[in-house]
């Protein structure tokens, strides 16, 4: 069994792994409720062609979203040069522009999840909560927002899941650069090259499926505590 | 006068036009079902706005097209009994009835949460989650939350429609003891004329 045993420079990717897609998760969980919110409830024209430009990294192969990213990040991209001038950020070839893959990876179906269960929420809640007294903002606290966030909860999930398993974007807009880029898909993938790599890529396969059993799991549990038992499943 | 509404909104085909005033008590709007008088109480309330018109409520004016007046619903002080009972349905029975008593401002509360489950009998609900009650349960639990919030006047909604005979007698001995003991002004939409010969003061014809 030992080949079950994972070397340092295996924890080294699973460390990177979920630093990436905890970070990618987070960063994007705002601006993903944000357009979920406009896309269920607002009405204006264009709807439709923000609808498709957030909907765009599910249906574009993967490696065109990298190459995008690569022109507008890059040292040469505009918005790679603004960061760079101004915030002295550099996103290509770091682990931060792996989790920027990642998020515009995710954004699509966690602005689904999320904005599926927006819609799901009985407005006349909103208003009888706006008639007790609630302004607009303790009426979304207090009502909206507890009864999204089964969606919520599963928008994480499968952000996490998609973010964890990313790879055309990432090694087309940052490489696949160990210890910096090489998450686990792209330490599979390479595993696969080396000759004799079978052991490795055997570990780091069983980590994937673990991992994304775990992310599961999490997500049942927090669904039932935030359902008061009422499990509020969305997808 | 305690409610004066003189309104008018036209959704698609339809015209959803009012004017009345009515005095003390329980004011009923009576008429057939479609006619618009969920509509009126959501105008009343805040929660859908006229294309014209005015509405004042005891010397309040809560809209006014002309003046460019439209109060926000949190700002109108209108506690709003809805027909279906509409409890939050991820807050237990007591955070219910606490919702409305926890955003008022103090001076504006006139009636305690303890008094009002006693009134409303509800003291053995208070743990419990919305779906686990009974239409005619629900009903009082909804009452007491609109009445906690320190409403100034009440807006009710067919509250007996859900409710079987037994419980709408029973709901409407407590709206009976409510509309004398407390003395608030009442508007009350019904499409059940011998509900309304015993509740109403006046009957205002809508539709």
């Amino acid at each position: 069994m030992a080949v079950l045993v994972l070397s340092e420079a295996e924890w080294a990717i699973i460390g990177l792994s979920l630093r990436v897609s905890l970070v990618a998760v987070a960063a994007v969980l705002p601006p993903a409720m944000l357009l979920a919110w406009v896309l269920a409830r607002c009405d204006f024209r264009g709807k439709i062609l923000l609808d498709a430009l957030v909907s765009l990294p599910l249906v574009l192969p993967p490696v065109v979203t990298g190459w995008l990213l690569l022109l507008a990040f890059g040292a040469n991209g505009p918005l790679g040069r603004l960061l760079d001038e101004y915030l002295g950020i550099t996103l290509i070839f770091r682990w931060t522009g792996a989790a920027l893959a990642a998020a515009i990876m995710a954004l699509p179906l966690m602005v689904r999840a999320i904005r599926l269960s927006l819609e799901a929420v009985d407005r006349r809640l909103e208003g009888a909560a706006r008639s007790l007294g609630a302004g607009p903002w303790r009426c979304f606290a207090s009502v909206t927002l507890p009864l999204t966030m089964p969606g919520i909860l599963a928008a994480l999930v499968l952000g996490f899941a998609r973010s964890i398993g990313e790879f055309g974007a990432t090694i087309t807009f940052v490489s696949n650069i160990p210890g910096e880029t090489r998450t686990l898909p792209l330490a599979i993938y390479n595993a696969l090259q080396v000759p004799g790599g079978e052991a490795a890529v055997t570990r780091l396969a069983i980590i994937s499926v673990l991992l994304s059993l775990a992310a599961l799991t999490v997500s049942e549990v927090l669904a039932r505590r935030a359902g008061g038992g009422r499990a509020g499943h969305v997808l | 006068m305690s409610f004066e509404v003189d309104v008018s909104l036209r959704r698609g085909e339809r015209e959803i036009a009012a004017r009345f005033s009515a005095g003390e008590g329980l004011t009923a709007l009576f008429g057939p079902s479609g006619a618009g008088k969920t509509s009126l109480l959501d105008m009343v309330a805040g929660l859908l706005r006229p294309d014209r018109g005015r509405i004042c409520v005891s010397g309040t004016v809560l809209f006014d097209s002309a003046a460019r007046i439209d109060l926000p619903p949190e700002q109108r002080a209108c506690g709003y009994v809805f027909q279906d009972g509409r409890l939050f349905p991820h807050r237990r029975v007591r955070d219910n009835l606490l919702y409305g008593w926890k955003l008022a401002p103090a001076g504006r509360r006139w009636l305690e949460p303890d008094a009002a489950i006693a009134f409303l009998g509800i003291g053995h609900l208070l743990e419990r989650m919305p779906r686990s009650l009974s239409g005619g349960e629900a009903q009082r639990v909804a009452i007491g939350r609109a009445l906690l919030s320190g409403p100034r006047f009440l807006l009710m909604d067919e509250p007996l429609a859900s409710l079987d005979a037994a419980r709408r007698d029973e709901i409407m001995r407590l709206i009976e003891r409510m509309r004398d003991e407390f003395g608030i002004p009442i508007l009350y939409v019904s499409h059940d004329r011998a509900e309304l010969d015993r509740l109403a003061a006046a009957v205002i014809p809508v539709g």
